[in-house]
């Protein structure tokens, strides 16, 4: 990676996650009582995997700033589900810190933890989880309920809620009577109705047809600028990982092999599984101005003006009718960067040598 | 494996699976056991010296624990008197057009307006029969019996659901208090609780509490990852996610289990009738057989087989909303609606009471009053036609039952075959299965050849006549090769106990009885069951006849057995067979129509026949149903077993009936507890080898 990318003006650590390790098995807790060691991390899994235990999540270490979307991507089985309860403790973790706005969650009390919970995480899943003897309106509002809000208030932001993803008019309706798209619009509406600033969503639309899929991606977008929250996405997709992330953490067999952003990954693949996971990512469609624009350093500025996240692919046109160089604006008052047409065709040239390899 | 093996080729005739080794020596010892059997009779017949009394032993203890113990529990008799008093008063208060009209509310509620005619046509046939007060006294029972198991299973289902250490412990209580027959704890209840009803009702409570227990734990375990995760990040404390979240997705399961729970109750209630005093439906039955008054036996059966298959149906419209969704009438009946009409009911019958106190409106001369002409008519058909029934019941006497329980060198002699068994004829019925065993040894392997050599040694000793050791160290091998070493030893103890107790010949019974009937049902039941799998229309026939059989209470199968075919170990098997005869039906049907299409596809597209998609793709494939249904039919065989001996068996069932009658407590709980050792050995084995099977 070189440097800290220009676009990313320092932003407090909402979540940060030090060396989580989570292993199924007879006794795990016997493998991490040896405090002040340091210890190999892939050696440890190797000798778990051979003394019949499961480390479903090995050594991860990552940290989450405020307002972003990190993604967390890996196929069935790499351990990101496991990751993600361990950060809300629907698992308990064998071994590691998790940092909650500086605080230790793995030790918080269980009424801290129901507290934690109520207020400051959201979470929706796969399968929805919607409780399906409740109509759209009670489920929406179930969180709060569980708080002991009075019925109207409940109501009224539950329907609040519900407007916001667009379900107006499905209020009474019972989960059964819903199509997947609309149960899962009712899953994140639930998740909003406490206001949490931390977002978990875990492989939400991954049980959707690939249209609504689709839609439900851009409906998560539009949200994420209206809400602004901090969010661990999971998938196992990687064209939706590279879609929605700020950065993200591809993992394999539990141990996380690379964080970045998208443009990091595809540029720079930490080894040959990365590599081989992005190849079908389009250079042009992932990597943004921002990521290969220069420092101006004092020189002049060229005419044409183009914002830090644009791709690379928008640029062409503008490319073929003659255009040599684009002002990049920086992120707030960052300083303004150039990017050349020449650096926009090398990623081409690069893009070219990877179809040909195949 | 190693090296020298593969290089020197072990000589072809040695060639036996060390898994068979035992069974070679055990042959070696059958033969053996039947050259001395004359010599040595103590091999076949367990001699009377021999035994421990340890059925005296259980019953001193009974009878000193229960001198201690009883004025506690017959405390708690005087305290669920007063609510039996009081369920049964209300109910004989309660004029019938009341009571109509809140079952008809109930029912519409359930499933809509043809549960509600039918719930109207039922209780107007128990009037019009004259079978009000009996009917009502057994839902007095029922109604006090269902909220001590529902609730007593559900608390204990919860238990098992938090605490899954405990799981093994309350499977197995479950079992055996599924499995022992209720007549063999009758008489513990009765000396505990006192002579009447309160033991009925204990006893049911015994009997339904278990599928409750099953269910609640299913359900709550069933309860998806996703569901009771959003429970916990909506923040909920353990209780609240207990009763908010867990609780209500698992709600479709607690109701099947209250439906079962129910069904259990009733027909508990009914065979509780036995010890009588209580004025039941049960009572009414049981009496009119043993008058042989069959018209009034046929009409109070039909009472409660009505019972059964309405409150069935009731209870089940909760649990299982139709697939359609709710009907109009069904969405028209609101809850608000519902307890209008029961409140309008229960007004209404106030009204009558205030009118007339004391009139109980029910009709003067009902039906069972006037049965004399048809208990002769129906007494009339049954001799005119008995050269059938009586030809019918010989023929399967004569060349089934006689030759499994004693064996065809047992059947062969002058007077029941009309021939004897000359050494030939042995020789070639030897030769004969030898030569069985090769082809089953070609075709399927050792394990087929060893089945039939088996089964041509039973049916040449028969059931009786087969040498002890050889019978309990057989099942025992089997199990501990099946299913591992602790349930061979399991076999093994049960069975070394039920010798020494004095229970072989009993036991023998039993086996050669059910097994008779497993055999049958599967045969019977599978060929209906492939039929019903291949036609929509006899599928829609059977369907009704499957569910109106496995709601009746076991009592009723009694019934057309007796009456056409007398007293006798045949009738035990008809109405056992009638009771066992569903799973099958049931689970082949549903076994074949779930094959997966893909591979049924492929293997027509091969060119295959009928036949032959049906004999090895579809069968094979459905086996593990199949062999649940096998598991089903077992148990309800051995369930029945105690039913049946009050229409003369000699078997278990037998034994813990005459135990009964001689309020012998020792005797009667331990060959209860030996009908409960066969159920879950059986149990346990075919789970084992569907296990087995499917994992292979």
């Amino acid at each position: 990676m070189d440097g800290i990318p220009m676009n990313a003006a320092p932003r407090p650590i909402k979540l940060a996650c030090r060396n989580v390790w989570k292993v199924y098995g007879r006794r795990p807790a016997y493998y991490f009582d040896s405090r002040g060691y340091v210890i190999d991390p892939d050696a440890l899994a190797e000798r778990l995997r051979a003394e019949a235990h499961l480390p479903a999540v090995v050594d991860a270490s990552f940290e989450v700033a405020t307002g972003e979307i990190f993604v967390i991507m890996g196929l069935s089985g790499s351990g990101k589900s496991t990751l993600v309860r361990c950060l809300s403790r629907l698992v308990e973790p064998s071994a590691g810190e998790v940092l909650l706005d500086g605080k230790n969650l793995l030790a918080a009390s269980g009424k801290e933890l129901i507290e934690l919970r109520r207020h400051a995480m959201g979470m929706v899943f796969q399968n929805f989880g919607l409780l399906p003897h409740l109509t759209v309106l009670d489920n929406v509002a179930f969180p709060l309920k569980i708080q002991g809000k009075p019925a109207k208030e409940r109501e009224t932001r539950a329907r609040e809620m519900i407007a916001l993803v667009g379900l107006e008019g499905r209020e009474a309706s019972f989960p059964h009577q819903l199509s997947g798209g609309q149960q899962q619009r009712v899953g994140i509406a639930r998740s909003l109705a406490v206001g949490p600033e931390l977002w978990f969503l875990d492989e939400p639309f991954s049980a959707l047809d690939p249209l609504i899929r689709k839609q439900m991606q851009d409906e998560f977008l539009r949200l994420q600028r209206m809400l602004k929250k901090t969010i661990i996405f999971i998938t196992h997709d990687i064209a939706e990982a590279f879609r929605l992330a700020d950065r993200l953490a591809i993992m394999r067999a539990g141990k996380i092999v690379q964080i970045g952003r998208p443009a990091d990954i595809v540029l720079n693949p930490a080894d040959d599984y990365v590599a081989q996971f992005t190849e079908d990512m389009p250079l042009l469609r992932v990597i943004t101005a921002g990521d290969i624009a220069t420092p101006a350093n004092g020189a002049a500025l060229p005419e044409c003006n183009i914002a830090a996240e644009t791709s690379l692919e928008a640029l062409i046109p503008q490319l073929a009718s003659g255009i040599g160089a684009f002002a990049v604006a920086g992120d707030g008052d960052g300083p303004p960067a150039v990017l050349s047409a020449g650096a926009v065709l090398a990623v081409l040239e690069r893009e070219q040598a990877r179809r040909t390899r195949e | 494996m190693t090296a020298p093996a593969a290089i020197a080729p072990p000589p072809r005739r040695l060639a036996i699976a060390p898994a068979l080794l035992p069974w070679c020596g055990l042959g070696v010892l059958t033969v053996l056991c039947l050259f001395l059997k004359t010599e040595l009779p103590w091999l076949v017949n367990f001699p009377k010296e021999w035994t421990l009394p340890l059925a005296s032993y259980i019953t001193a203890v009974t009878d000193a624990v229960v001198a201690v113990i009883q004025p506690g529990f017959r405390a708690l008799s005087a305290l669920l008197d007063a609510p039996m008093r009081g369920a049964r008063l209300a109910l004989a208060w309660l004029p019938w057009p009341a009571v109509m009209l809140a079952v008809a509310a109930i029912a519409l509620k359930s499933r809509g307006e043809r549960l509600a005619i039918f719930a109207l046509a039922a209780l107007a046939y128990i009037l019009l029969a004259g079978y009000w007060l009996q009917s009502m006294n057994t839902l007095a029972l029922v109604l006090l019996a269902v909220p001590i198991s529902t609730v007593l299973g559900f608390l204990l289902g919860v238990l098992g659901y938090a605490r899954p250490r405990l799981r093994p412990v309350l499977s197995g209580a479950l079992d055996l208090m599924q499995t022992v027959p209720a007549f063999a704890y009758l008489i513990p209840l009765l000396l505990l609780f006192g002579f009447g009803p309160v033991v009925g009702l204990i006893a049911s409570a015994v009997y339904s509490t278990p599928p409750m227990v099953r269910n609640t734990m299913l359900g709550l375990d069933r309860v998806p990852a996703a569901i009771s995760e959003a429970g916990l990040m909506s923040g909920c404390t353990r209780r609240q996610q207990f009763w908010q979240v867990e609780v209500p997705t698992a709600l479709p399961q607690l109701l099947v289990g209250f439906n079962q729970t129910t069904m259990a109750a009733l027909s508990m209630v009914i065979v509780a009738a036995i010890i009588g005093g209580f004025e039941d439906i049960g009572w009414e039955v049981l009496s009119s057989m043993r008058k042989a008054e069959f018209g009034q036996s046929i009409l109070s059966g039909l009472v409660i087989a009505l019972l059964a298959i309405l409150i069935d149906r009731l209870t089940i419209g909760f649990a299982k909303p139709p697939e359609t969704g709710p009907t109009r009438v069904m969405r028209w009946t609101t809850p608000r609606r519902l307890v209008l009409s029961l409140a309008v009911a229960l007004a209404f019958a106030v009204v009558i009471r205030l009118a007339a106190p004391d009139a109980t409106f029910l009709p003067e001369t009902a039906l069972r009053t006037e049965m004399g002409g048809v208990n002769q008519r129906l007494l009339g058909i049954v001799r005119d036609y008995a050269w059938f029934f009586d030809g019918v019941r010989n023929a399967v006497l004569y060349c089934l039952l006689l030759p499994m329980r004693v064996g065809i060198s047992g059947a062969a002699t002058p007077a029941i075959w009309g021939f004897a068994l000359s050494p030939t004829m042995a020789a070639v019925y030897f030769v004969l299965v030898l030569a069985l065993a090769g082809l089953a040894m070609r075709r399927f392997g050792g394990r087929g050849a060893l089945a039939v050599l088996a089964a041509g040694v039973i049916l040449y000793t028969g059931f009786l006549g087969l040498p002890w050791p050889v019978f309990i160290l057989a099942v025992s091998l089997l199990a501990g090769q099946v299913a591992g070493y602790r349930l061979g030893l399991f076999a093994l103890a049960g069975f070394v106990l039920i010798l020494v107790n004095g229970l072989w010949p009993q036991l023998v019974q039993s086996l050669y009885l059910c097994t008779l009937a497993v055999l049958l049902c599967l045969l019977v039941g599978g060929m209906l069951g492939v039929w019903a799998a291949h036609s929509d229309r006899v599928s829609r026939i059977l369907k009704p006849i499957c569910d109106a059989l496995q709601t009746m209470p076991q009592f009723v199968f009694l019934i057309p057995a007796l009456m056409f075919f007398k007293v006798g170990e045949f009738t035990a098997l008809i109405a056992i067979m009638l009771y066992a005869i569903v799973p099958p039906i049931r689970y082949v049907e549903h076994g074949l129509r779930h094959v997966r299409a893909d591979v049924v596809e492929a293997v027509e597209q091969m060119g295959a026949t009928p036949l032959q998609t049906l004999l090895q793709a579809k069968l094979p494939l459905a086996l593990p149903v199949v062999m649940l249904g096998l598991n089903q039919t077992i148990m309800a065989a051995l369930s029945m077993l105690a039913i049946a001996a009050l229409v003369g068996t000699r078997d278990l069932g037998q034994a813990v009936y005459v135990a009964l009658g001689k309020a012998d407590a020792g005797m009667g709980l331990i060959a209860g507890l030996s009908i409960a050792f066969l159920a879950i050995l059986a149990d346990r084995l075919i789970q084992a080898a569907v296990a087995r099977s499917s994992a292979a």
